[in-house]
């Protein structure tokens, strides 16, 4: 029983350590905050953490084959412009806008997926050139910042259930329970895995790895999709924003870092994602309620996720051999 | 051995073609796509990109990537005029001190990647993020008033020898280098052996971590020239100069049949690949199509060309 416990906790080390370095954070940003702990903060910071953690989502699936999709930010953005122009007028309407923004979601997937599997291009430059496709669609749709979206449905997504619970974290937790988890334990989830530790094992174990590798990229086009939706219901309208794009697809890789998954595939997964997401957004947080000058922000930024992608060579001082070092 | 030669000529002879069938496709459009004028300009606007994209190239040849590209760029043409703002003597060193600071920063990414053997994707972009931190504070987040010095111009801008423009000149003087570091050094040899395995490399008394190191900062210094240039052209620098040149950087270099994976491609192709990716965005913003469908024909244009002769191996066994 001990062992199994210990291979646990050694297995789950990412995620682990991202989720306590998120409650501190956390716990400091609230007491720290003047307006001190509310639903109102929490609600805020929850919205924020879970439009990055979606997209994060989205980039940590192909990783795990050990492979990228650089569209997702794109895609997030064509989301939110198809989303401003369909989820409008009456409920009912709006609930088939939803649809519509999510099966728009799987196709850009699929499209991904097609030309990764089925092109055989590496994913990085085909996801880079269909980011520029996503992006036009983006900007066909929504020429001009705007977009009249349907008020309830806004409010309810970024609101609260029963005024205590975020309705990002429900949303979090479903994506998690319904998705997450059915896919880890599936065939095709496993086979995931199993690519990105090593393709040609895979594929000489009878791996079907065309579908597994297919099935990842159409789910990141798929959580991407909900992010667009997420970020309409922030914003109330639609904006074909490359700049935005670009830094959540960023940002999306060093989530993935910062929750554990192996940017060369094979191990990690969505739950440490989401901690990992929200640690870099509370990191924002905490320089707003410790007063730091806005100017030296972005370079606060960029040393705590130089410091936080640096601690992971100490590995390095456990490698027995040099060349072990070496691919 | 053989078999790789032919891959890579055939990679260079797709991209020769596609800049020919792009050509006469302008040619049809408007009289003054073949003229010498509009062929130097864009020979002119290919060079920033081509001296980013020796960089890059190098770095992707061993197998890694730099994300840093664009606020290194950013940061080469800011630091150039800063230096140009305070007059005298600091005004003349304008030039070697921006390169000098890229040199810095790709230094520092190569000691990341090689010695703390983080992921370069990651590594660098964190070392972007902290470039553009140190820009923004350089510069309160302002567009810096001060402007480009004589010299600065004059390697951008002027045609000195024969009705060339001086920033192709610069291009061509770097390319030759590193066509020659690449083929005729060890340094070359054993950056092609990085990115085919730094294992072997290692095994054969190697020094990988120093070549990788070398391999950032040349990118990083290549970077930081461009930014010069760039600043020269416009006669100043200003914040994201650099955005929007790194994807189209890894495609030019991609285009032109290096390998992602590393371990694969030549200069020729590079060229190759910067003048298509030049051409192309050059004639997607004269014919008259909206921004749209001018981002949807670029992806898709890419796509298309690496389905053509950019396709991986099969997995069999």
């Amino acid at each position: 029983m001990r062992r199994d416990w210990s291979y646990w906790l050694s297995s789950n080390r990412g995620p682990l350590i991202a989720a306590a370095l998120f409650v501190a954070m956390f716990t400091l940003f609230v007491s720290k905050h003047p307006a001190g702990f509310s639903l109102n903060i929490v609600n805020t910071a929850a919205n924020k953490g879970a439009l990055l953690a979606f997209v994060a989502i989205a980039q940590t699936i192909p990783v795990l084959t050990s492979g990228l999709d650089l569209s997702v930010g794109m895609v997030f953005v064509m989301a939110n412009c198809l989303a401003s122009t369909l989820v409008v007028g009456r409920p009912v309407e709006a609930a088939l806008g939803v649809l519509v923004v999510l099966v728009s979601g799987l196709l850009c997937g699929a499209l991904n997926g097609l030309i990764v599997v089925f092109g055989r291009l590496q994913p990085i430059i085909a996801t880079l050139a269909t980011g520029a496709i996503y992006y036009g669609v983006a900007l066909w749709l929504r020429p001009a910042p705007g977009g009249a979206v349907n008020e309830g449905f806004a409010d309810f997504i970024t609101g609260s259930l029963g005024n205590a619970v975020p309705f990002s974290i429900v949303l979090l937790a479903g994506a998690v329970l319904l998705i997450w988890i059915p896919y880890r334990r599936s065939v095709l989830g496993r086979a995931a895995f199993a690519i990105g530790s090593s393709e040609q094992a895979a594929y000489m174990s009878g791996v079907p790895v065309a579908r597994a590798k297919f099935l990842a990229y159409v789910l990141a086009g798929l959580f991407a999709a909900i992010a667009g939706l997420l970020l309409t219901g922030l914003t109330y309208s639609g904006e074909a924003n490359a700049l935005l794009g670009g830094s959540y697809t960023l940002s999306s890789i060093a989530a993935v870092v910062v929750g554990g998954t192996s940017l060369f595939g094979g191990s990690g997964g969505a739950i440490g994602t989401i901690f990992g997401a929200f640690v870099l957004r509370t990191i924002g947080d905490l320089l707003f309620v410790f007063d730091l000058d806005p100017l030296w922000q972005p370079l606060f930024l960029g040393m705590v996720l130089l410091i936080s992608v640096s601690l992971g060579s100490f590995r390095l001082l456990r490698v027995k051999r040099r060349v072990d070092l070496y691919r | 051995m053989r078999g790789m030669i032919d891959r890579i000529d055939k990679a260079l002879l797709a991209a020769l073609c596609c800049i020919v069938v792009l050509l006469l496709g302008g040619a049809l459009y408007s009289r003054n796509f073949l003229s010498l004028d509009y062929l130097l300009q864009q020979l002119q606007v290919a060079s920033f990109l081509g001296v980013i994209a020796t960089g890059v190239m190098l770095v992707i040849l061993l197998g890694h990537i730099d994300l840093s590209i664009p606020w290194v760029v950013t940061t080469g043409g800011m630091m150039s005029t800063a230096a140009a703002g305070h007059g005298g003597m600091a005004g003349a060193l304008a030039i070697p001190f921006a390169i000098g600071c890229g040199l810095g920063i790709g230094l520092i990414n190569g000691i990341g990647v090689a010695y703390l053997r983080v992921p370069s994707m990651i590594f660098t972009l964190a070392i972007n993020a902290i470039a553009q931190g140190l820009m923004v504070v350089h510069t309160s987040g302002f567009a810096p008033q001060e402007h480009a010095t004589p010299a600065m111009r004059f390697i951008a801008v002027e045609r000195s020898i024969l009705g060339i423009p001086n920033a192709v000149w610069m291009w061509a003087a770097i390319g030759g280098c590193t066509v020659v570091l690449l083929r005729r050094t060890t340094f070359g040899r054993r950056v092609y052996g990085i990115g085919n395995s730094e294992r072997a490399v290692f095994l054969s008394r190697g020094n990988v971590d120093r070549v990788v190191v070398a391999c950032f900062a040349i990118a990083g210094a290549c970077a930081a020239f461009a930014g010069v240039l760039l600043a020269g052209y416009s006669t100043k620098a200003y914040q994201a100069m650099g955005d929007p040149y790194l994807l189209p950087a890894i495609a030019a270099v991609v285009l032109g049949g290096t390998s992602i994976l590393g371990g694969r491609g030549t200069y020729l192709g590079t060229v190759a690949g910067v003048v298509l990716v030049t051409l192309l965005q050059s004639i997607l913003s004269i014919v008259q199509v909206p921004e749209a469908a001018r981002q949807i024909i670029y992806g898709a244009v890419i796509i298309l060309m690496l389905l053509v002769y950019g396709r991986g191996q099969k997995v069999v066994s």
